[in-house]
């Protein structure tokens, strides 16, 4: 079943799968004085220092969570609140038009309850914020700014931010950024250090560990407040028990995606590009968002998300999905009803167009094959789905949108 | 369940309530390719079902999740909540204010269920679309489907489905047209379904709180007026024309008792004037009805026709004669009919088949 939505989530690594049973069948709260507890610890430990190792950060930075949408939350949330609680003046919330709903949304909470100002900050079509649009909207009141959020790669279509230059700016203002690279980790060479980041998110699903787990690295000079109250577990900062089991899993999957990278992205980049030159081929109105290219700094390894003009993206993919290939339409839903994208509709799209998207991932266990499947089934896909038209009732008239 | 004798591909409907599940169930137990799709008709999906009002929440749209998982078929949400607004919310909306009194099932059958999902299933390469309704369709010998009631006569939802057209039909499954909603809520429980002990959705599904004349106001105000009986004297005052229908007794705030002590009932509304006119029950006798936009489940009846006509969905139908005239349908009911209200449809039988459907226009007492 050619499975082409990695994006969403990949198939667990086998050695995090070990590392994972191998502590199920243990006793042990981390937290716990006694023998067992110090056990389960130590995996703890461990796995922190193999996280800041992969991750160019230091143990002392890594805070476990219980995956990336709550390391985001605590990011945006808790850098707000304890930014704020030093200087009443910081109530500015900068995250790009493109970023993840955990962090959106995180963000539009704090601007509807917590009086915060959200700016978003704009993208161009390729979906990629420019660091003069931070420049200019921190110079414009510095010290009004709580903290910035980018994210390192977008996760539809694909588009990578300069994080590099983006942190400058931010340092040059006094500024903590933070960036969620969940879907960076194991496809660019993300070092947490380098990068002069004050804080990342990670998680454990979409690098071969478990559903369930992810980090925030978080730079020394930061303490947000708390989202979750309770026992004190990492250092105050996140309470709850320690799932240790996950724990050992991720910083497994997490060294082997950091090693892996290099080749892992070079084949991918192979497998991408002949996607996206035999799809086109087959449907030529076809249209790929965001970067188109094809180096590592431009777009991510195993991202290929195209337009189908004329055609609604959930027609495309329930008509995949019958064939057994499986993609994403990229876009949020709560009831199972696709939205049109925000990243999309942010890099100036039409609504229309938006609608008629589909994400194609790639990602460690894809092949040849999964390439072949769907480049043989998309033709007859796209036409059975133009024949359904749009849900406006209108049909596909203009290709050149 | 139709005499097909190949599998088709099968678009099922599925509310999230018991019957709904049961059709899509036998469709894929009869061999046939069934996919389940829940349509989100409701703009505002988030509210949770409270008791046996409203439809298509998101608890709704678990419910035919689940479903779906236990017969074993996929599943989707398809978004009609936009189409549904402008074909049926804003239609019933508009009917109210003319002084008519819709039938919002029957818009949403003719414009969405078999029109808008039809449309899009066949277009997507599905054979026919599958819903709960109890209704039948009978395969005659020479080819031809018709639509005829259920055997359940409590729950025979004929009368909804007769403004569907012969083209309509061709497209359309009703798996559950030989079954009793006991039998069928017995089959839900035996095959797993946890929507077997689910209360049905009764009133319109749009409106949650079932209060219409609450939803109708928000939506055309208050346009008080005032209540005159049939000769012509004014007898009360009302806050909107929107809150009454032909044929309604309840609800009428008149000062003073009618002469003959005997209750009175809406005789007659117009918006225009703002007025409503009520009078006594044997005025809203009516044996004449002008039914317009007829359609028809097969070839159009030539000439006078005899029939059997039911005026509203739960309403035993009265024998008849009708004739197609131009593009108005005239009936002649043979015992007068009580509480014929403009907007509603006229559906015509000829004994369990359906002939067609016709929007009640106006409708008359045949002077003696």
């Amino acid at each position: 079943m050619p499975y082409l939505d990695h994006a969403a989530t990949t198939p667990m690594l086998p050695e995090a799968i070990e590392a994972m049973t191998a502590q199920l069948g243990l006793l042990g709260n981390p937290s716990s004085l006694h023998r067992s507890g110090r056990a389960a610890r130590r995996v703890v430990e461990e796995a922190r220092e193999a996280m800041a190792q992969a991750l160019g950060a230091r143990p002392s930075e890594v805070v476990f969570t219980g995956g990336g949408t709550e390391a985001d939350n605590l990011a945006i949330k808790g850098l707000y609140w304890s930014r704020r609680a030093e200087d009443d003046r910081r109530r500015r919330v900068l995250v790009s038009a493109v970023e993840h709903h955990a962090v959106l949304d995180s963000a539009q909470w704090l601007g509807e309850h917590e009086g915060a100002e959200i700016e978003l900050l704009p993208v161009d079509r390729l979906g990629r914020v420019h660091p003069e649009s931070l420049r200019e909207a921190l110079e414009r009141e510095p010290h009004s700014a709580a903290l910035v959020s980018v994210m390192w790669a977008n996760n539809e279509v694909g588009t990578v931010q300069p994080i590099a230059e983006l942190t400058q700016v931010a340092r040059m203002y006094g500024v903590p950024i933070h960036s969620d690279a969940v879907q960076a980790i194991g496809q660019l060479p993300v070092d947490f250090a380098a990068a002069g980041l004050d804080a990342m998110t990670v998680t454990g699903h979409k690098i071969g560990g478990p559903i369930g787990v992810g980090v925030l690295l978080l730079g020394h000079d930061l303490t947000p407040v708390p989202v979750l109250h309770g026992g004190g577990q990492e250092r105050d900062i996140r309470s709850g028990t320690l799932d240790t089991p996950a724990i050992a899993a991720l910083a497994v999957a997490a060294e082997l995606a950091v090693k892996r990278q290099p080749e892992h992205a070079e084949r991918l980049i192979g497998l991408r590009e002949d996607l996206i030159r035999r799809v086109v081929e087959v449907v030529p109105e076809a249209v790929l968002n965001g970067d188109p290219g094809p180096d590592l700094e431009a777009r991510l390894p195993g991202n290929a998300h195209l337009s189908f003009p004329g055609c609604e993206g959930d027609a495309l993919l329930m008509l995949l999905d019958a064939r057994g290939i499986e993609c994403s339409t990229g876009s949020a839903c709560s009831a199972g009803i696709a939205q049109p994208s925000h990243v999309l509709l942010a890099m100036g799209q039409a609504e229309e167009r938006a609608r008629g998207s589909l994400r194609f991932s790639l990602g460690h266990t894809s092949t040849q094959a999964d390439v072949d499947a769907l480049v043989d089934a998309i033709g007859a896909v796209v036409e059975r789905a133009r024949r359904a038209g749009m849900k406006s009732g209108t049909k596909a008239t203009d290709h050149a949108v | 369940m139709t005499s097909q004798n190949r599998p088709l591909r099968v678009l099922a409907a599925m509310s999230g309530g018991v019957d709904s599940a049961v059709a899509a169930a036998r469709a894929a137990q009869a061999g046939h390719d069934v996919v389940g799709v829940h349509l989100a008709l409701s703009s505002n999906p988030t509210s949770f079902r409270t008791g046996a009002r409203g439809c298509c929440t998101l608890e709704d749209a678990r419910d035919a999740r689940r479903a779906a998982d236990m017969i074993g078929i996929p599943f989707y949400v398809w978004d009609l909540a936009e189409r549904f607004r402008e074909d049926v919310i804003d239609d019933f909306v508009a009917e109210y204010a003319a002084g008519r009194t819709p039938n919002p099932c029957l818009r949403c059958n003719e414009k969405i269920k078999f029109a808008a999902v039809l449309d899009r299933a066949l277009a997507l390469g599905f054979d026919a679309v599958c819903t709960g309704h109890y209704a039948k369709i009978v395969e005659t010998a020479g080819g031809d489907r018709e639509l005829h009631r259920s055997a359940d006569p409590d729950k025979d939802q004929s009368y909804v489905l007769g403004v569907l057209t012969a083209g309509q039909l061709a497209g359309a499954m009703f798996p559950l047209g030989e079954s009793t909603k006991a039998a069928v809520r017995a089959e839900a429980a035996r095959r797993g379904l946890a929507v077997a002990e689910k209360p049905d959705s009764h009133d319109i599904c749009f409106i949650a709180d079932g209060n219409t004349a609450g939803f109708l106001s928000g939506r055309l105000g208050e346009a008080p007026g005032e209540i005159i009986d049939h000769t012509g004297a004014v007898v009360g005052t009302h806050q909107g024309t929107h809150a009454f229908t032909i044929g309604q007794r309840r609800g009428l705030r008149i000062g003073t008792p009618a002469a003959d002590g005997k209750p009175r009932y809406v005789l007659d509304i117009s918006p225009v004037r703002r007025t409503v006119t009520v009078g006594p029950a044997d005025m809203l006798d009516v044996d004449e009805v002008v039914g317009r936009k007829p359609r028809w489940c097969g070839p159009a009846p030539e000439g006078e026709v005899a029939c059997s006509a039911q005026v509203r969905a739960h309403g035993a139908a009265v024998p008849a004669r009708a004739s197609l005239i131009g593009s108005e349908l005239r009936i002649r009911l043979h015992r007068p009919a009580r509480g014929v209200a403009p907007g509603q449809a006229i559906v015509l039988y000829d004994d369990t088949r359906v002939i067609g459907s016709a929007t009640i226009a106006a409708a008359a007492r045949t002077a003696a």
